[in-house]
């Protein structure tokens, strides 16, 4: 079986995030980028899955939408231990774009199981997995943090409220995996950055997907109000600012 | 390559260097930048969360750590790959020394490990001995040490007293004698240790085995800083070594020592860079924090001058280190395509860097204790407090300016390399040193600054050298052969010496990354060098002066006076508010984006 591994190449979650003038697109300018987080963990379980070799699990391949500028996160994977990467080249726009892009790699190939994380870092958008299963006509189970394989059986855990619930899916399947799923990320090892340079990486056209969605704003938080110290003893001051200043009183 | 083109050690002293001939880390490819990625990792994952238990010295977690690096591959960047290695560039080197050095005691044993407990076997070992050891000291399978220094033997290394005699049979070497200060002494296998065999009058080099017996470890030492690093004093009492394990050839030691320093020096200032840039993040987030007076004190102009002057000088730091490190991969590529015995090739190309390796030695070490200093002001009362980490990068500095030589041999060494090489003709000191004077005896007055920024520091910096060049004549002319007792003007001569190779190093970086981005995008970075060139400048003009006035009279006291006024005239700079603009960057960003 093979497995596909959907990422997304995001800021590093330290990024001083800064706009354009017109607060219309965020400005990339010095920006370091990663793998996003959760689709690390996805491609540490995919690696972990493989490894265990009574999983049959042939082959790992990463995915990603986006310009030249994002293979040097696919190649950090292939660093991790992917077998090859795939970028499809064109503008991620937005979750229904990416999702379509991401539904031609995976119906191209014989992917067993394609994993997502739950959400990017960036835009936390949550959309992208349940889009790419609506396109693949494949079954999807979101919130996973935990996936074992026997032979062609996968079972799933997944974390719901107070609890946890396993559920088993036939494969082809779309699995969107959150916290919980993998041990810590990896860490690229020397032997793995050397070999990643000589592991294929096929660049793919985009094919023809709307863009469903344009961000119209971006807009700042508003900056925490100063914090005001008052005596313990002092309930008066206290009550007296919450009704007067703070007004939820 | 040819010849002609490689740079020799030194040579910046009379020679314009082209900032195509200069490394800067823009040019960090992706593969290096991941090999960066993975350092860091390392240190955020394995490191920092144990950082208390690692200076408590807890029973066997930094040989576990370093096993650990040596699983990720980082024990073997640049061995070669016949050896279980990857044979990277040595600027690839730096670039992880560099990241690696933020992680206090482990930087130090990693770098021990890498550096003097490895590099004498891979560049000096025949092929049995790199054979047998270097493949396990590149996966930490072995762990390895260095013992040089002895309890009467630090500074003035060749006069140890450890002895090394012939057994009878021909078959061992009998070794006595005591080390001391040995980084990894508490859990290192394999350690290159220097001896005198018989009534030898230069040091001889062997490797010895752990187990061998008649070794004794005495317990840790106690320290001021870099306290998780495992320092001990080890005794050899009649250690029967296997006459195959001498390193090199019998008297050899001692070069094998001073070339192996050459390059712990250079190496020392891509870690201080590590060091410095996190005690910098540390110090911009609590002024970033910290209120007095209902302000952020990041906003006070006193706090903002500290934090822009520790930017500046890592910034000229980096500029240095990776300036050197260039000239040194070509040069080592150069010489290892001229012999056969690629590891001693290394090492020569290593020998003929002593001026640039002990520049960088001293004025990294010394800018990171700047930054370290001020780290632990900005904090006020909380840096003077075991709960901060900038206690501990203070306290961990400090070991920086005495080990792998201390900065006041380092001074030494370094002008009496320079004058070496201008005595065998490598490089034309005197002969641009007359020439200098005779120019200031024709000069009225300061030259006119010339037309463009970049004109006018390239200026700047050919006339600072200028100075040097007519202390230096004089100095040799006064003193001749006594000038080697004279260290105050030595040190005085080799701090002007230091300030010229950074101040061009900051500009020739500028020039590149200009080239690369454009002006608008430097911006700041002219705001830099303004200012390092500035105070540089000021720098020279008072260290020329005192070394004159210690020596000079007459017609070459005048001279001197006259050149040193002319020739550390510079432009004036509204430093406060470059400082300012600096400072603002950091503050904005949170964290050291330079």
């Amino acid at each position: 079986m093979r497995i596909l591994v959907c990422i997304s190449n995001v800021p590093d979650t330290t990024t001083k995030v800064k706009f354009s003038a017109d607060n219309t697109s965020f400005d990339d300018g010095g920006v370091q980028w990663i793998i996003n987080p959760w689709d690390e963990l996805a491609l540490t379980r995919a690696m972990e899955l493989k490894e265990d070799t009574s999983n049959g699990v042939s082959r790992v391949t990463v995915v990603s939408v986006g310009p030249a500028s994002v293979e040097p996160t696919l190649r950090k994977a292939l660093a991790i231990g992917a077998d090859d990467a795939i970028r499809v080249d064109g503008e991620a726009g937005d979750a229904h774009y990416v999702a379509a892009q991401l539904a031609s790699v995976a119906g191209s190939g014989d992917f067993g199981v394609i994993l997502c994380g739950i959400e990017s870092s960036d835009y936390n958008g949550s959309a992208v997995g349940g889009m790419l299963s609506e396109i693949l006509d494949v079954p999807s189970v979101s919130a996973i943090s935990g996936l074992t394989m026997n032979g062609e059986e996968v079972t799933i855990t997944r974390d719901i409220d107070g609890g946890k619930e396993e559920v088993s899916v036939p494969a082809p399947f779309v699995g969107v995996v959150q916290k919980g799923i993998a041990k810590e990320p990896r860490i690229a090892a020397m032997r793995g950055i050397m070999m990643a340079r000589k592991k294929p990486l096929q660049v793919v056209p985009a094919v023809d997907a709307e863009t469903l969605t344009e961000t119209q704003e971006f807009a700042m938080p508003e900056p925490k109000a100063p914090c005001k110290m008052v005596e313990a003893d002092n309930v008066k001051e206290l009550v007296g600012l919450l009704q007067n200043e703070a007004k939820v009183l | 390559m040819e010849e002609k083109k490689l740079i020799t050690g030194g040579e910046f002293l009379v020679k314009e260097t082209s900032p195509a001939d200069v490394f800067i880390p823009e040019e960090l490819d992706e593969e290096q930048r991941m090999i960066g990625e993975t350092c860091k990792d390392f240190l955020e994952t394995e490191v920092f969360p144990v950082a208390d238990r690692i200076d408590a010295q807890e029973e066997g977690l930094m040989r576990s750590l370093l096993e650990k690096s040596g699983e990720l591959g980082l024990l073997g960047i640049t061995i070669p790959e016949e050896y279980e290695g990857f044979g990277q560039s040595f600027i690839t080197n730096m670039y992880s020394s560099e990241i690696l050095g933020a992680g206090y005691s482990y930087a130090v044993a990693y770098s021990c490990h890498t550096g003097i407990g490895t590099l004498p076997i891979l560049y000096y070992g025949n092929e049995e001995q790199r054979a047998k050891y270097i493949p396990k000291l590149a996966t930490g399978e072995l762990i390895g040490a260095y013992c040089l220094t002895e309890p009467g033997a630090g500074s003035d290394a060749n006069s140890g007293t450890t002895k090394a005699v012939l057994s009878e049979d021909g078959k061992h070497y009998v070794i006595n004698g005591a080390k001391m200060w040995i980084t990894n002494g508490g859990f290192a296998d394999v350690m290159t240790v220097f001896a005198k065999i018989d009534n030898d009058r230069v040091l001889s080099a062997f490797i010895l085995d752990r187990d061998f017996e008649g070794i004794i470890f005495n317990p840790e030492e106690k320290k001021m800083g870099i306290k998780g690093s495992s320092t001990r004093q080890i005794f050899f009492n009649d250690v029967k070594v296997p006459v195959e394990n001498m390193l090199g050839k019998r008297g050899e030691g001692f070069r094998i020592a001073l070339n192996i320093l050459h390059m712990g020096r250079i190496k020392l200032g891509a870690n201080v860079i590590g060091s410095a840039k996190k005690a910098i993040d540390q110090s911009v987030q609590y002024a970033n924090e910290r209120k007095q007076f209902n302000c952020l004190i990041s906003q006070f102009g006193a706090i903002k001058y500290k934090l822009a002057e520790q930017v500046i000088r890592t910034f000229a730091t980096e500029c240095s280190v990776y300036r050197a490190s260039k000239a040194l991969d070509d040069a080592i590529a150069y010489y290892v395509a001229k012999g056969d015995d690629k590891g001693r090739n290394t090492m020569e190309a290593f020998n003929h860097f002593a001026v640039e390796a002990a520049a960088m030695k001293v004025f990294a070490s010394e800018a990171l204790d700047y930054v370290a200093d001020e780290g632990v002001q900005i904090h006020g009362g909380m840096g003077f407090s075991a709960e901060m980490m900038i206690e501990k990068g203070y306290r961990d500095s400090r070991i920086n300016r005495i080990f792998e030589g201390t900065n006041e041999i380092n001074r030494l060494l370094l002008v009496d390399s320079v004058l070496k090489k201008g005595a065998r003709g490598v490089l034309p000191i005197m002969e641009l040193a007359g020439e200098a004077f005779e120019e200031v005896k024709k000069m009225n007055g300061a030259p006119a600054p010339a037309e463009g920024w970049f004109e006018e520091k390239d200026q700047y910096v050919a006339n600072l050298k200028k100075v040097v060049l007519m202390l230096l004549k004089s100095a040799s002319d006064k003193f001749n052969r006594t000038l080697v007792q004279e260290q105050e003007i030595l040190s005085n001569i080799s701090d002007c010496i230091i300030q010229v190779y950074v101040a061009e190093s900051v500009v020739l970086r500028l020039k590149k990354m200009e080239s690369m981005k454009g002006e608008e995008e430097t911006k700041l970075y002219r705001d830099m060098a303004d200012v390092f060139v500035y105070d540089a400048a000021a720098r020279i003009a008072k260290f020329a002066r005192d070394t004159t006035y210690s020596f000079a009279n007459g017609e070459v006291l005048d001279l001197l006076e006259k050149g040193i006024s002319n020739f550390t005239s510079v432009a004036g700079v509204n430093v406060k508010e470059a400082r300012r603009r600096i400072a603002d960057q950091l503050i904005e960003e949170n964290k050291y984006c330079f």
